[in-house]
């Protein structure tokens, strides 16, 4: 009479077991009424390293990520998750002391803090003035990455991202203030310039080249430059790091009008649950060896002291990338936060460089 | 069955629509009237007219009726020849053809990004050939083609449907009548379908409308729809709440709006399910 | 003769869609054996280890199995719900079952782009991000294929059973369970197989409104495709269809078999 039975325990069979073949992949979950959550740019971090801290210390890590600081800045408002640990850029992270979303870290509470570089913290300053809100994390710079088969001489200047020669062989960052370093330099502003006549001069620039560029990336820069997809991109310096590691063929070069040095470091905002979880966190991540292996994976320019002592003068002459030399980095800015009006400016000139085409 | 059994047995299911459904649905359209400060205001629904919206939306609907297009047009000989040969309903060779369907589409998109890149499968297979590279990756044409393969099954099932429903015998009757095998199908096919072709169409159509992640995987950011517009709007930096909401309304209304165009078609096939 | 030439063009065509609908797939497939790191098209060797770094993969795994959790709980609290109201509406009156079909479209004509929005926007003001917020938007937007696949079968019911079953002094719900449950079962069985296909494609609503550290399938490869080529996935995609075939060719055999079955016995199809 029931002409489904068979149907519905196949399926039914199936699916169970489709969930205990998925399940035999995850851990057991201990019911941790500790954790911490912890919110950073995409594949920033070796996720070995959080497997460990759970091992040590039992605290839970749930781990989100984010594309871009403005995505980021509006999850956090957003309110829907209290997040114990955000990693986030110099400007933004400025942004956020100024609007009081930052808790004091209890830099005594932390055993390893030492291991952070003195210069590294210097450089903070300019976004975290009285040195209390942030753990540096890793810092970079920004400029062009390039494949030497596709791409004749070295693309020193700015102007090469513009060279029709390249048309439809170009990556763009899409981020919104990254996206503007490239016209407001060769227009010879400021990357932090708030007047809206060099801004929309820049975005003129912008419209003129969108033509030339086949897609405005973020975390894909790399692979996609890695798989020869384009002769050029602007990419952060860690990520070309690793890309010229993968393909011999591409290299990387700071233009010589001038660029972006940015910084990356961990504030916790409030509305943090697990304060004393998230202390603990930022000190296991400057303890040398996790330093050491996090800084193995990821590949960019770390402010740990301790791990650039343990790096040999040879491995840093021939990585530009990640230890740039002086006159690289003086010829480099920092990002500072532009303030609300400037902002809406901001966004609403790259949203007319989106519409364009 | 007791008025209260009634009430009891539908009441669990209104009560989650009331609370998920409309209340929400009220959320949008409060958040789309007011700004920020809790004014009224008509300007984020207006939004939609602004340039940097309005074109956006052009595109979307530009695409989308590519895509429904090309799906109709793809799908529809293939329904035609596959409710000639199957025997009923469920034959096995309409599953091969509906089971892409039931593979999640991100998968599917994965795959379209295996053969679109610049040194990938299709650059390669046109090279065996002598044939010169094309760069479809990070273009319309290559969100297009990834779209129509994601909702082309959609297409297929409910027109392949209405003609499977046809009486044989009004067709053997024509061929009786000496029609031809094309005034059967203007006279016969075509409109006897109608209802499913309307339903495959409004499936294909306005879900394309509303995409966003095709455009994004498949187009590099350089392909902006309005799906995209909206998405941003909750989620990026410049998240604004109410323009978004406005935007979603200004949306709603363009489905609503195609929706009574097929309520319009769909005479008297009402009650009989999605398939 | 027209005819022959007009069969093989029907038989090539098939084949051409055919092909056109299954290369991205086999690519797929044969991807996730392919050893080659980087570039895919290039064959590298043949090779298991994506499928065993499969299985380590958290990430991956975690998704798959969120995704089935969902998929199966968000169906069973939808099949439920709707069933009951389609019971509930046999007796209703025209306007009450008007309301409430026109309440069930609601879902359906927006896109699932409002309705993420729209429940993230609920979940914003009243409650943290989290798996139950999930299984709620979930069950939400697939109630409305529970009821239209449930509803048509209410609808061709004979209630004379049901009547005489209360008659003979069985009380209201033993006659729902033991006359009318059965006679709809078809559809329950194929709403309920409907909801669970549309949660397991959905990205969406899965999007706007996921808790963090949790991830259905399509949200995980939205977060990882960007960060390069990964096998696993791959493996991921080869594995899900091994099981869609097998799972539909179950559905095929036993719905052959019915209709073999109808077709002996005589019965008007």
């Amino acid at each position: 009479m029931h002409k489904c039975p068979l149907m519905f325990k196949a399926v039914t069979v199936l699916i169970i077991a489709a969930m205990l073949f998925s399940s035999c992949g995850r851990n057991v979950e201990e019911k941790a009424e500790n954790q911490i959550v912890v919110f950073n740019y995409g594949d920033y971090i070796d996720r070995d390293i959080l497997k460990q801290f759970e091992k040590e210390t039992g605290i839970k890590v749930v781990y989100e990520e984010f594309l871009t600081p403005e995505a980021m800045y509006t999850k956090y408002k957003n309110g829907t998750v209290k997040y114990d640990l955000i990693c986030c850029s110099d400007y933004m992270i400025d942004k956020m002391i100024k609007e009081k979303e930052a808790r004091e870290i209890n830099y005594t509470a932390m055993e390893h803090i030492g291991n952070i570089g003195e210069t590294y913290w210097k450089v903070s300053e300019s976004f975290d003035g009285d040195r209390k809100y942030t753990v540096p994390y890793f810092w970079g710079t920004v400029g062009i990455l390039y494949n030497t088969t596709m791409v004749d001489g070295v693309p020193g200047s700015w102007n090469d991202l513009w060279d029709a020669k390249y048309k439809n062989n170009i990556i763009m960052q899409n981020s919104v203030r990254d996206s503007f370093i490239p016209p407001l330099i060769l227009d010879g502003c400021s990357i932090n310039t708030t007047d809206e006549k060099s801004l929309r001069k820049a975005l003129e620039a912008l419209k003129r080249q969108k033509s030339l560029v086949q897609s405005y990336l973020v975390d894909e820069v790399r692979d996609d430059m890695v798989n020869e997809q384009a002769a050029m991109a602007v990419i952060y310096s860690g990520e070309a790091s690793l890309a010229t590691e993968y393909n011999e063929d591409l290299a990387y070069v700071v233009p010589k009008e001038g660029s972006n040095v940015w910084m990356d470091s961990w504030v916790i905002p409030e509305g943090a649950k697990n304060y004393n979880g998230a202390v603990k966190f930022l000190d296991f991540l400057c303890r040398t060896d996790i330093a050491e292996k996090n800084f193995e994976y990821v590949y960019y320019s770390t402010p740990n002291q301790s791990v650039l002592d343990n790096i040999d003068e040879e491995e840093k002459e021939e990585d530009t990338a990640i230890f740039p030399d002086e006159n690289v980095l003086e010829r480099c800015e920092m990002f500072t936060y532009l303030g609300p009006e400037a902002e809406e400016l901001y966004n609403k000139l790259w949203k007319e460089l989106k519409v364009v085409g | 069955m007791k008025k209260l059994g009634s009430r009891l047995l539908a009441g669990p299911y209104l009560i989650w629509m009331v609370l998920f459904t409309i209340i929400p649905l009220c959320l949008i359209l409060y958040n789309a009237f007011t700004t920020f400060e809790g004014r009224f205001t008509i300007e984020n629904v207006m939004a939609i007219t602004d340039y940097v919206n309005a074109k956006p939306l052009l595109l979307s609907l530009n695409m989308s009726l590519v895509v429904t297009l090309i799906c109709f047009v793809l799908s529809f000989p293939l329904a035609l020849v596959l409710s000639k040969y199957s025997k009923n309903k469920n034959s096995i060779i309409v599953m091969v053809f509906i089971l892409p369907m039931w593979m999640n589409f991100m998968l599917r998109t994965l795959a379209w990004r295996l053969i679109l890149l610049n040194n990938g499968f299709l650059n390669k297979g046109l090279g065996i050939f002598g044939f010169n590279p094309v760069y479809l990756m990070n273009t319309k044409a290559a969100v297009i083609l990834g779209t129509a393969y994601d909702y082309f099954p959609f297409m297929l099932l409910p027109i392949y449907n209405a003609l499977v429903k046809i009486d044989k015998d009004v067709i053997n009757a024509a061929k009786d009548l000496g029609a031809t095998s094309f005034i059967i199908l203007k006279r016969i096919m075509l409109p006897l379908s109608l209802p499913g072709i309307v339903s495959g169409i409004t499936m294909v159509f306005v879900p394309s409308m509303s995409e966003f992640v095709i455009a994004d995987m498949l187009g590099g950011n350089k392909v902006y729809l309005i799906g995209n517009v909206i998405e941003q709007a909750f989620n990026s930096g410049y998240a604004d709440v109410h323009l978004g909401s406005g935007l979603s309304l200004s949306l709603m209304g363009l489905i609503i709006i195609s929706m009574v165009i097929y309520k319009f078609f769909d005479k008297g096939e009402g009650g009989h399910g999605i398939w | 003769m027209v005819n022959g030439i007009k069969k093989t063009a029907e038989k090539v065509y098939l084949v051409i869609i055919l092909l056109l609908l299954y290369i991205p797939i086999a690519l797929l497939v044969i991807s996730s054996f392919n050893a080659s790191e980087r570039n895919k098209a290039v064959w590298g060797g043949f090779t298991f280890k994506a499928y065993a770094e499969l299985i380590q993969d958290e990430i991956v795994m975690g998704a798959l199995y969120n995704t089935l959790l969902l998929a199966g709980g968000a169906s069973l609290i939808a099949t439920i719900l709707g069933t009951l109201v389609c019971i509930g509406m046999i007796n209703m009156k025209k306007r009450s079952k008007s309301f409430i079909m026109g309440v069930t479209q609601i879902p359906l004509l927006n896109s699932d782009i409002v309705t993420g929005i729209s429940l993230m926007l609920l979940f914003t003001r009243f409650a943290d991000l989290s798996f139950v917020t999930m299984l709620v938007a979930h069950v939400t937007f697939i109630i409305p294929y529970v009821v239209l696949s449930v509803q048509p079968k209410v609808l061709q019911l004979n209630l004379s059973t049901y009547e005489a079953a209360l008659d003979l002094g069985a009380s209201h719900l033993y006659a729902m369970w033991k006359v009318i449950i059965p006679e709809i079962m078809p559809g329950i069985l194929s709403g309920f197989l409907l909801a669970f296909t549309m949660s397991l494609d959905d990205f969406s609503v899965t999007y706007f409104t996921k808790a963090p550290g949790l991830n259905t399938m399509s949200t995980m490869i939205n977060a990882e495709y960007r960060k390069g080529i990964q096998t696993e996935i791959y493996a991921l995609s080869t594995i899900v269809f091994i099981i869609v075939l097998f799972v539909l060719f179950i559905i095929n055999r036993r719905s052959e078999k019915a209709y073999k079955q109808r077709e002996e016995s005589g019965v008007a199809l």
